[in-house]
């Protein structure tokens, strides 16, 4: 095999890159059908042309989004095959499962329905229609729940249980991944995000038809139903964002520790709001971690524990052994080189296991698995060389985790400005200055959103499966070469498709903006 | 219920989701045709005709993966990470296909309409070619060894290993060609047959369907009975242990033989086609043809899925080493994991049934050239 390194990160490259391209389109197909069905719902109801042209705009939109994220996700699904074999053995027991459900539940739910809505205006009666347009909408909520309870479970690996027969885990309680405490979270925020997201969308582009005042009537409209979707969507994504930062301290107390730039915690642990690392510091010197900080006192104990005054471990912290229980009390726990150590020693237990069996002997196969459960919970450790391996990029979790927060904390600001505005305030949507700000916080969302992602997955480095396995350990058997090949391959045509989708919307918004609501309801 | 029924049962399940999905190919036949239709009009029809099912094929390509990584981990394992070009070629080419039918035809596409419609040919020719070469594998063997205390080894943790090519050999491997070839041609014949009975209106379209069916046809007949040849008269493993493999000759044959049953559906299901395909080509105006072929195609592609993994038969047969083939019962999820997908999986009547009402109330009224002139969401 190549350079295993080599291949582990162009592996990780190709992986990044195929998921921050999938999810520029996800969640705007996940909100956008939610408010494409909430106006299909007030038309039906009322019979107003204005709601079926409104409709039909946001639809087109929704569908020039919906075929690239689709193009997209087939290859996210297939890539835990081609270049992660490793774990689709290692885990498939568990990690499967709710994929072929996502599919046989959501997928087709999707796929069926969305020609209805399309094709369907003339081929069935209205009530068939808009059912199949909330169908749409519940399909694509659907597939995200089960590829984030997938998710989630490799960051909180729960209801299962090593098979050393087998050498892979396996699952043993199907509820236990469904309703983690990171699943719950993972999936409320994700897709009440989806919501803020689709919400600004809508607001910026109405923004641009008031700016042009072309059919300033939907757009305002469209706006207030924006305003309610993102408007709730805001603020059960900050919610849940609470419930993930407290998951986060008890499940991955070390993606905490590189979110915050922690190295040395302490009872009644700052929150540094605002910061600039120092590129030097190290784990386990004596440098500054910030070369400049601003921080909120307590801010770091009650964001983790809802404690102010509870102790939050940093880096050093957890690698000489430092933790917390669930409850915020101070424990020794076992530090990084130990449990490298006790990872090794559950290799060579699985080892003995498997020679005992071969060998048909019993007894040694006994006490090789006694040695192995005890060992199991750190397996993964002992494919690390050194306790900083476990260490995930502190920079880049440290700055997409503030940006993602600054950009939270300035939609919630947007989301009541835009309801002030379209209930008490119309004159402040009229307002140029207004208009741009809505537009340029398009850019906000999506830097919002992909900086979510960027600090729950860097953060958790090494892992693909918390504590289990490596990223390292879960590759596939390819050259290094095919690998960037193909990472280069994947990079220039999501490029070219990605160039030509928002050029269509454009285009589309453009030439729809100049026609009148009548012959828009009509297309 | 036993794992070894939860086994057969998933075996089954994956049968029938690839028996849908070379029958819903007929949108990539039919897409294979778009570059040699030099009429616009037809060509417009032929998108419009297809376009409104293509969701249908993809989803149930993402199904039948997610299907087989959730039941069968070691073959997602082995196949996808050793395979790797094979998979990504097919890969590239059904993200062509997802996003050519939304853009090809819409203002501001930037490169132009013939540039998504030879997407969409490319995704018509040669995903349905390497996917067939896909198939033929579970045949004729793939170059791969299985060595599961790799995963103790730091330095090289794989447990599956491949052949240096990654798939390459796999793509020109001459015995796999014939299924791709042949799977090709099968597709064009049931995407003629499906304008036949889609599209209406204009009678020397019509025609040129029947003539596209019985070109097509013929030639996948020639490369089906070469396939079929070459399955019976091949050598295939024999389980006789979990682990532990025999060569039989005419494996497959004498799987045909073991289970009758088997063989009868198959030799329904070539009738079924070879009826659907002749009356289709021959009769002046007969539009039923794609529910004859697609019926048999499913009961074709479920014997070759039966034959592949029933019987004793390593569905992977590993030509590196004979004893890492992969078969229902040593590459299969726990029986934990199959009960809980078997409790989900009473769903798909449901879904069966919501997709063909769907497809009922859609395609009640056939396409015309003039429900597309006032169309904005026209392809």
């Amino acid at each position: 095999m190549d350079d295993l390194i080599t291949v582990v990160d162009w592996s990780r490259w190709q992986f990044a890159l195929t998921a921050m391209y999938h999810w520029l389109f996800v969640p705007l197909t996940i909100g956008l059908a939610l408010i494409v069905a909430i106006m299909e719902s007030i038309y039906v109801k009322t019979k107003n042309v204005k709601w079926l042209a409104m409709t039909k705009f946001w639809m087109l939109l929704f569908g020039i989004n919906f075929a690239i994220g689709v193009a997209t996700g087939i290859i996210l699904e297939f890539e835990f095959g081609t270049n992660w074999s490793n774990y689709s053995w290692f885990v498939g027991d568990i990690f499967g499962a709710p994929l072929a459900i996502e599919g046989i539940v959501a997928f087709f739910m999707e796929s069926t329905f969305i020609a209805v809505m399309f094709f369907g205006w003339k081929k069935v009666s209205p009530a068939f229609h808009l059912t199949a347009t909330w169908l749409t909408a519940a399909g694509t909520a659907l597939s995200a729940l089960w590829i984030l309870v997938a998710n989630a479970w490799m960051q909180q690996p729960v209801g299962m249980e090593f098979n050393p027969d087998q050498m892979r885990n396996v699952m043993d309680n199907f509820w236990a991944i469904v309703f983690s405490d990171t699943a719950v979270a993972k999936f409320t925020h994700t897709v009440s995000s989806a919501w803020v997201l689709a919400g600004v969308f809508v607001i910026g582009v109405s923004c641009w038809l008031i700016l042009k005042k072309r059919n300033v009537e939907m757009a305002m409209d469209s706006i207030k139903i924006a305003s309610w979707v993102g408007g709730v969507g805001i603020l059960i994504t900050l919610a849940t964002g609470d419930m993930s930062a407290v998951n986060v301290a008890k499940h991955q107390p070390m993606k905490l520790a590189a979110m915050e730039g922690l190295y040395r915690g302490s009872c009644g642990q700052e929150l540094v709001g605002i910061g600039i690392l120092n590129p030097d510091k190290k784990p386990g010197d004596n440098e500054s971690p910030y070369l400049f900080d601003i921080a909120i006192p307590y801010g770091l104990s009650f964001l983790a524990t809802h404690n102010p005054h509870a102790f939050v471990p940093g880096i050093d912290d957890l690698i000489e052994g430092i933790e917390f229980t669930p409850q915020g009390d101070t424990v020794r726990t076992v530090g990084y080189a130990e449990r490298i150590a006790i990872g090794r020693e559950a290799h060579e237990a699985l080892r003995a296991y498997d020679s005992a069996r071969a060998e048909g002997n019993s007894a040694g196969m006994e006490s090789a698995l006694k040695d192995l459960r005890e060992a199991y919970p750190y397996f993964g450790y002992g494919y690390l060389d050194s306790p900083e391996e476990a260490v995930p990029p502190v920079a880049m979790t440290f700055y997409a985790f503030r940006i993602m927060v600054m950009a939270g904390g300035y939609l919630l600001l947007f989301f009541a400005v835009a309801f002030i505005g379209v209930y008490w305030r119309q004159g402040w949507l009229k307002n140029k200055v207004v208009n741009w700000i809505g537009m340029f916080s398009i850019v906000v969302v999506w830097i919002c959103s992909q900086s979510g992602w960027i600090t729950a997955e860097v953060g958790r480095q090494p892992w693909v499966i918390q504590d289990i396995l490596p990223t390292r350990a879960a590759i596939s058997d390819i050259s290094a070469s095919s690998v960037i090949l193909t990472f280069w391959m994947f990079a220039a045509v999501f490029t070219v498709l990605l160039v030509a989708e928002i050029s269509i919307m454009l285009t589309q918004i453009k030439k729809y903006s100049k026609e009148d609501i009548n012959t828009i309801s009509k297309s | 219920m036993t794992l070894e029924v939860l086994q057969i049962y998933w075996w089954l399940l994956i049968s029938v989701l690839g028996a849908l999905l070379v029958f819903l190919l007929f949108v990539q036949g039919g897409q294979s045709m778009l570059m040699t239709t030099k009429n616009d009009v037809y060509r417009s029809l032929m998108v419009n005709s297809i376009g409104q099912k293509w969701e249908l094929t993809f989803t149930t390509l993402v199904v039948f993966g997610g299907a087989f990584f959730a039941s069968f981990p070691l073959f997602y394992s082995t196949s996808f990470g050793g395979a790797y070009w094979l998979w990504i070629l097919i890969l590239f080419t059904f993200v062509g296909q997802a996003v050519s039918y939304q853009y090809r035809r819409k203002k501001g596409n930037i490169y132009g309409t013939v540039f998504y419609d030879i997407l969409l040919t490319i995704n018509g020719c040669l995903g349905c070619f390497l996917l067939g070469e896909a198939v033929s594998m579970m045949f004729f063997g793939a170059e791969f060894k299985v060595t599961m205390g790799n995963i103790l080894d730091p330095g090289s943790p794989v447990i599956s290993q491949w052949a240096p090519s990654h798939g390459f050999e796999a793509i020109f491997c001459w015995k796999n060609w014939i299924l791709g070839l042949a799977v090709v041609f099968l597709a064009r014949t049931q995407g003629a047959l499906y304008f036949m009975n889609n599209i209406k209106g204009d009678e020397k379209f019509f025609n040129l369907n029947r003539r596209r069916v019985l070109v097509n046809g013929v030639i996948f007949v020639v490369f089906f009975l070469v396939f079929v040849g070459m399955l019976f008269m091949a050598d295939g493993y024999e389980t006789l242990g979990k682990n532990s493999f025999a060569v039989v000759p005419n494996k497959y044959f004498c799987n045909y033989m073991d289970m009758w049953w088997c063989g009868l559906v198959f030799m329904v299901g070539v009738v079924m086609v070879l009826f659907g395909v002749l009356k289709s080509a021959l009769a002046t105006h007969y539009t039923k043809g794609i529910w004859w072929s697609g019926i048999g195609t499913i009961l074709v592609v479920l014997t070759l899925f039966w034959v592949a993994g029933y019987n004793n038969t390593p569905y992977y047969p590993s030509l590196t080493d004979i004893n890492s083939s992969l078969t229902i019962n040593n590459s299969s999820s726990t029986h934990f994991t199959l009960t809980v997908m078997s409790v989900v999986s009473l769903l798909v009547p449901f879904v069966v049934a919501y997709i063909a009402y769907v497809w009922y109330k859609m395609d009640k009224k056939p396409l015309t050239p003039t429900d597309l002139e006032h169309d904005s969401h026209a392809y």
